[in-house]
């Protein structure tokens, strides 16, 4: 709580001490003019952003960061952040986009901007092919496995019905070794933990059943940037349009994009 | 900016608010951890007298394939041996519930144990008394059974009480592989009552109230079984 006051107290004085006159100026024709896209992007989150094997940033947020530089005809320039700081980074014009994971909150969109949604970030329940569940009704009597004390396991005690019986387990990697030895029929668990199961290229493989809580991810900009808004927004459109996005999806998630995205 | 009493002593409020909520969760732990020993201990013990005749006295075909299974138990983890029944097993076929592998891996383990404690006390058995049973006409297994065993159970009851108390707290493990026992129920109020402080002290109390009845429990069982020298 404490550490929260102290950064909305620090974060308002950063904005209405000056910084504010920087975030006014023309974003868009700033990039331009620089010939470079700054891009606040996560290092320590997979599969969004990690540190690959010759230790440049990769993931699902590093392509979409080197998508849109390429269709504003600029270089990319990736600046490794973490979850703290990466509004922060932002609103003091270090960088011009988050694309960072980046979940949308009044409390956030008080002090940022959001473009629409470019990842899907989502907990639900997964099971293998002939696991058939369309709804929390339909887990009657089925086992599912969860990780204790996670969002999902909290939401699932409530939706699933009484005879649901739900395995708690210690951490992600209980849960996913309890899947994937048959201990449990189907897990509740977040999309990303499902990519990271069929990364390994399991026999079971976990597909999306229903969904129990979305969150999909937006593109952080300064506010009242209208001009590069649109521009993002329109990119973001063309990738969803001509299948690049779904293709980024696929190689990062193993699934293809939510078709309500 | 004042700082927070957070973690000052005598400042923290107990709230016990939950029990009302969450009793039956430890009754069920209660229930489980109970279940867990009681198998646990029958059955490892019996397993436990079985390897310590190998050892002592078996045919020598079996004693390597005991003394591994021994030492491997002996130098590994509990909790290894735990995921390797639950998490291991299924790859090779069987598929046990969290309840069976607790079951299995504590019987395994206290079998390990309580065999090498068993061993000594036949082992310090004075050779005069097998002489002794074998001038009465009895068999082997009547000299073993009558005037071996009981009396080793006997001279290590206290040692093999010390080894079940053990294996007992140890079972608190077995919440990891989701076996809804003592410490699930706390963990699992833990993470919905974020009352870390209440929920371990209430299965601390629990498990020291289990400990102390399961100590008197062994000694009343070695009382019966050892009627004429009652174990002191």
């Amino acid at each position: 709580m404490l550490k929260r006051r102290l950064f909305v107290a620090i974060a308002a004085l950063a904005a209405t001490v000056g910084f504010g006159s920087v975030a006014q100026a023309d974003a868009l024709g700033d990039i331009a003019a620089r010939g470079a896209l700054r891009v606040a992007v996560p290092q320590d989150f997979p599969p969004f952003g990690s540190v690959g094997p010759d230790m440049a940033p990769v993931g699902y947020d590093i392509d979409m960061a080197n998508l849109i530089a390429e269709k504003l005809g600029v270089k990319v320039e990736l600046v490794p952040v973490t979850s703290a700081n990466r509004i922060p980074y932002l609103q003091t014009n270090k960088v011009d986009l988050v694309i960072s994971s980046l979940g949308k909150n009044p409390e956030r969109e008080k002090v940022i901007d959001f473009s629409t949604a470019y990842a899907p970030f989502f907990n639900g329940v997964f099971g293998p092919a002939e696991f058939a569940a369309a709804k929390p009704e339909e887990l009657a009597g089925k086992v599912v496995g969860v990780t204790r004390g996670a969002v999902e396991d909290l939401e699932l005690t409530k939706i699933a019905p009484t005879d649901t019986v739900i395995k708690r387990y210690e951490d992600n990697n209980g849960t996913i070794s309890a899947f994937l030895s048959g201990q449990v029929e189907a897990v509740a668990t977040g999309n990303v933990v499902a990519a990271a199961i069929l990364a390994k290229n399991p026999p079971k493989r976990p597909e999306l059943k229903f969904l129990i809580k979305n969150s999909p991810c937006y593109i952080g900009l300064s506010k009242e940037q209208p001009a590069l808004l649109e521009k993002v927004n329109g990119i973001i459109a063309a990738a969803k349009a001509d299948g690049s996005l779904n293709a980024i999806s696929q190689k990062w998630l193993g699934a293809d994009l939510p078709a309500d995205l | 900016m004042p700082l927070p009493n957070r973690g000052a002593p005598l400042n923290y409020q107990f709230e016990f608010g939950w029990l009302a909520e969450y009793y039956p969760q430890i009754v069920k732990g209660i229930g489980i951890t109970i279940e867990l020993i009681a198998v646990g201990a029958v059955a490892g013990i019996s397993l436990g007298i079985f390897c310590a005749w190998v050892r002592a006295l078996g045919p020598a075909w079996l004693k390597p394939i005991v003394a591994l299974y021994v030492e491997l138990i002996r130098n590994t983890p509990f909790l290894i041996q735990l995921f390797f029944i639950f998490f291991g097993l299924p790859s090779l076929g069987p598929q046990l519930s969290e309840l069976q592998a607790a079951n299995i891996a504590m019987v395994v383990n206290l079998g390990a144990y309580s065999c090498e404690i068993i061993r000594a006390g036949i082992q310090a058995t004075p050779k005069g008394q097998f002489e002794a049973g074998a001038s009465l006409a009895m068999t082997r297994f009547e000299t073993f059974r009558h005037v071996v065993l009981v009396p080793s159970l006997q001279r290590i009851w206290p040692a093999l009480s010390s080894q079940v108390v053990i294996v007992m707290l140890g079972s608190a493990v077995v919440s990891q592989i989701a076996a809804e026992d003592l410490t699930f129920a706390a963990n699992f109020i833990q993470s919905r009552t974020f009352r870390a402080f209440e929920a371990y002290i209430v299965s601390t109390a629990v498990y020291l109230a289990l400990a102390v009845l399961l100590r008197q429990v062994l000694a009343i069982v070695g009382g019966l079984i050892f009627p004429r020298r009652a174990a002191r």
